[in-house]
């Protein structure tokens, strides 16, 4: 401690890449240059369009991660929120000939304005309430959507002609028609949606939610207007989930309502929990767990209906012993281990002779 | 200046301010009192957290109590509360620039202005170093740095010295006697260490069960018998 008080050092400090954080840019440039170019040719069709699958729910979970993890925000509407996604793009897919891109917007933007719908009880509600409150709206949405179907082709609104026959598939970007093409297409939009999240948390809207996390009435009292930010937090989260949503309707070329069941969202809060809600590398984590997970017991003959106990048992496990997930826990017990191995395999000194 | 007058808070059956009336004229205040005196609740009124069932508070000529809680920050009040409230995951830089950048203040000169607040209260680390990283009296610093960054008009510190050892109470009394002149704000301590209150006011405002018991020098004030009672409970 000083004993007297510096007055302002007002001189500007230059913010120089720290030497993990050139590691880390470089393992995350390395590895996506790797999914980009070389996974798809390494991979079975079966396990491309899985991993399209993984780049879709990892837009799902930042967005989640996002709300519980930065703001404090639990919402258990997600998977209504991205089916409100699929079927604006679906229904904007038919209907128009617009570039797929723009499609993608339209669809974040509109459901970033259903999302704010969902995110108003956040104003005044928090916690198990707020949760509660978001899966009666999710539940809502969904019976909304089974009875107006997803669009199939028809004309009107809702796009839907009630045949089952002959169902013209929804359409993919002319420059990803195969199933490889539009898995680097998908891990793109993954990347923008993820550079999104990164901008605003590393800005003022993330030191916002930092501080709204912390303690509403201290965030108040440093004049952050808190409803504002709470509903920014629920519209980027719907945007970025609307936009998984339109990617997800290329992927599948049919949506159907039972595609999207209301406690699916409780299941994707367990692995947006279990794959850490702090990073961005969590997010990631939860989506090969909620995907890549179920395709690879699918494939080894075994029940995907095992997952919702280890599931359980990894919720269970993260929120004792590693609240930051497996994104952060896994990294640490292999370093872990790494010293230990180091410390196992180093020759002992030699104990000195006896003075005898 | 604050003037205070009839400030009277009730929750439920319970008077936790009654017909308060008092001024705050410039510098260092004190504001002490037992547990339950109503000193928090009277900070949670002008920070806007709690709406008083009467009286007013003028606040440099403004109604403070006619404005919005979140615009209050942008006018000129800032806080510490009771317990520690700095962002862990941010750096000192960033906690600080969270106040800086919801206050009005000037885009160009924020940078400047947060690394002033931090520098003015002689946080021993580099604005870049995470908060999770330093100790209780460095991190109760970062919060005086929020509190005073860019141009505060009024500075409420709630019990800034609590669980403290001397040395880092003594850094942090020279810190709060410094903030008047430093940014021309008026500042009210609120503190149950008398030895701090006295090292920093000039006056001090005594309260006991809502109502305001005693006002005037800080010295007088530790010396005054009704005080003492109210603090010792002796009949």
């Amino acid at each position: 401690m000083r004993a007297t008080i510096e007055r302002a050092s007002p001189a500007r400090t230059v913010r120089r890449p720290t030497r993990p954080q050139l590691v880390n840019w470089g393992v995350t440039a390395a590895l996506l240059l790797f999914v980009l170019l070389a996974l798809p040719q390494l991979m079975s069709l079966y396990y491309v369009d899985t991993m399209t699958q993984v780049a879709v729910y990892s837009m799902v979970t930042v967005a989640l991660g996002l709300l519980v993890g930065r703001v404090g925000l639990v919402s258990l509407g997600q998977v209504a929120v991205l089916a409100i996604g699929a079927w604006v793009a679906a229904r904007l897919l038919f209907a128009t000939t617009q570039p797929y891109p723009l499609v993608l917007l339209e669809a974040g933007l509109i459901t970033m304005l259903a999302g704010l719908l969902i995110g108003l009880p956040a104003l005044r509600l928090r916690g198990l309430y707020l949760a509660l409150i978001t899966l009666m709206l999710a539940g809502a949405i969904t019976v909304v959507l089974a009875t107006v179907n997803f669009p199939n082709g028809g004309h009107g609104f809702t796009g839907y002609n009630g045949s089952l026959v002959h169902i013209p598939p929804i359409r993919r970007p002319s420059i990803a028609a195969s199933d490889p093409a539009y898995f680097r297409y998908s891990v793109v939009v993954a990347i923008l949606m993820f550079a999104l999240v990164l901008v605003h948390i590393k800005t003022r809207p993330g030191r916002a939610w930092a501080a709204i996390r912390q303690s509403e009435p201290a965030a108040l009292a440093a004049g952050i207007n808190v409803w504002l930010y709470k509903l920014w937090a629920f519209a980027l989260a719907s945007f970025i989930t609307g936009v998984a949503g339109g990617v997800l309707a290329g992927a599948v070329h049919y949506l159907y309502s039972i595609g999207f069941p209301t406690q699916d969202s409780i299941t994707l809060l367990a692995v947006t929990l279990m794959g850490g809600v702090y990073s961005l590398w969590g997010a990631v984590v939860a989506a090969l767990l909620y995907q890549f997970l179920p395709a690879l017991l699918n494939n080894w003959g075994v029940s995907a209906d095992w997952l919702i106990i280890l599931f359980g048992v990894g919720v269970l496990q993260v929120l004792t012993t590693a609240p930051a997930g497996l994104a952060d826990q896994v990294p640490k017990d292999l370093a872990r281990l790494g010293r230990f191995l180091r410390g196992r395999l180093r020759p002992r000194p030699a104990a000195p002779e006896s003075t005898k | 200046m604050i003037e205070v007058e009839g400030l009277t808070v009730r929750y439920g059956g319970v008077t936790s301010l009654d017909a308060m009336s008092l001024t705050f004229e410039q510098g260092t205040c004190g504001l002490i009192g037992p547990n339950g005196a109503g000193k928090t609740t009277f900070f949670n009124v002008l920070s806007g957290f709690v709406r008083p069932a009467g009286g007013t508070v003028r606040a440099f000529g403004v109604d403070l109590l006619s404005m919005a809680h979140f615009r209050r920050a942008r006018w000129g009040v800032r806080r510490t509360f009771q317990t520690e409230q700095a962002i862990e995951e941010l750096s000192v830089f960033d906690n600080v620039a969270m106040v800086a950048e919801h206050s009005g203040l000037n885009r160009a000169t924020r940078r400047r202005d947060v690394l002033d607040a931090i520098g003015f209260t002689g946080i021993d680390a580099g604005p870049e170093t995470k908060v999770r990283t330093l100790g209780a009296g460095q991190r109760r610093l970062v919060e005086v740095a929020r509190a005073v960054v860019g141009r505060p008009r009024l500075v409420l510190l709630d019990e800034p010295a609590a669980g403290l050892p001397d040395e880092e109470t003594s850094h942090l009394a020279e810190v709060i006697r410094g903030i008047p002149e430093h940014t021309g704000a008026l500042a009210i301590l609120v503190d149950h260490d008398m030895s701090l209150v006295s090292a920093c006011c000039q006056t001090t405002a005594v309260l006991d069960f809502g109502r305001l018991i005693a006002s005037g020098p800080t010295a007088a004030m530790l010396r005054d018998d009704d005080v003492i009672r109210a603090y010792l409970g002796v009949a």
